[in-house]
């Protein structure tokens, strides 16, 4: 029960600094699941995300399979709750004023602001998702190249989720 | 004529709204909102693509997940606080439900050599899909000589210092977005 609750603070005080969503917390849900709570280690975060990338739906789901692994059925649900409510009721709530502060100077400001913030946390996501994959020369070559084909091309992306779980599995990558 | 852009909005079942989100949840890979979009405005029209970009702005500008609270903030519309409940929920069900069943065959097969060389492989082309994003994100930065350094600065914190990200973030929206509070203000004088 303690895990629990442990699990449904930690992520709920995450949700307020999600700025740009679930991908650009996936530094910070690194740091707390596996350097300080020691929930698990890096190779499992790495397959989390890896499984999350390879499902349908929104990138909030690796926050589903974090609390799975750390504590089951009931991990996952209270993560995924965790991470949702929060910020459900305060845009819930602060819909109607919006059209009031739209628009403010503040309120560009920081959206303005805000959005190369979030590049340097997925940038550092990245980093990070590779690295606990433990990847060696080829591996990483492999990062470049479906970097550079997803950024020139506008092929879907499974066709990287694919090509990555073959050249894995033939021991490649 | 143009009172009829402002009527009320059109009537729409709980049921409705559980599975159109649900449509929307299960479209999409690493990320459903450019489904959300098409399915909201050209599939349901259930709103027009003003209004979509109206209510996605205060969803996009708050933390937390996008396309959640999106979910929130269309379903409270056409169904209230039953509406907030039951969207969400038809967004994240059918998306869970798939997860959890991947992560019992990972409890089971996790282990075996096999399956932990394909995960290394997917991760590897998750990375590189996240470097993709970050780039592209990168790009569309106005104003690059003002604002890249602080992409830098976020990376050193909390990619190679690991810091805490709740104090980067502040520090940091206090001082991009001051830079870009100054540069707006610039902006109206001229």
């Amino acid at each position: 029960m303690s895990t629990l609750i442990d699990l449904f603070a930690e992520f709920a005080l995450l949700s307020f600094v999600a700025f740009g969503g679930a991908t650009a917390l996936l530094p910070e849900l690194y740091r707390v699941v596996v350097d300080n709570r020691q929930w698990m280690d890096a190779t499992t975060f790495a397959h989390l995300y890896a499984i999350a990338q390879a499902a349908p739906g929104p990138n909030v789901l690796v926050v589903t399979l974090i609390g799975w692994q750390v504590a089951g059925l009931a991990g996952a649900l209270t993560a995924t709750v965790a991470m949702c409510l929060p910020m459900s009721v305060v845009v819930y709530l602060l819909f109607s004023r919006w059209e009031r502060f739209k628009g403010a100077r503040w309120q560009r400001a920081v959206q303005l602001g805000v959005a190369p913030l979030a590049v340097g946390l997925i940038f550092s996501g990245a980093a990070l998702v590779g690295q606990s994959a433990g990847l060696g020369v080829a591996g990483w070559g492999f990062v470049l190249a479906v970097a550079a084909f997803s950024t020139k091309t506008k092929f879907h992306p499974l066709w990287c989720i694919a090509a990555g779980a073959l050249l894995g599995l033939a021991g490649v990558v | 004529m143009l009172q009829e852009q402002t009527k009320a909005p059109p009537a729409i079942s709980l049921a409705a709204l559980f599975f159109g989100f649900s449509k929307i949840g299960l479209s999409g890979f690493g990320g459903v909102l450019p489904f959300a979009r098409h399915y909201l405005v050209d599939t349901s029209r259930w709103m027009t693509a003003e209004e979509f970009n109206a209510q996605l702005g205060l969803c996009q500008f708050l933390p937390g997940p996008n396309v959640v609270n999106l979910a929130v903030v269309v379903g409270r519309r056409y169904g209230g606080l039953a509406g907030a409940l039951v969207a969400p929920l038809g967004l994240l069900a059918g998306p869970v439900a798939i997860v959890l069943l991947l992560a019992m065959l990972y409890d089971r097969f996790g282990a075996l050599p096999e399956a932990q060389r394909m995960l290394r492989g997917i991760a590897a082309a998750g990375a590189g899909l996240l470097f993709a994003m970050a780039v592209r994100m990168a790009l569309a930065v106005r104003n690059k000589r003002a604002f890249l350094p602080f992409t830098v600065l976020v990376f050193v914190a909390i990619g190679l210092l690991r810091w805490s990200l709740p104090a980067v973030m502040l520090a940091g929206i206090a001082a991009s977005g001051g830079v870009a509070w100054w540069l707006l203000r610039e902006g109206e004088r001229r």
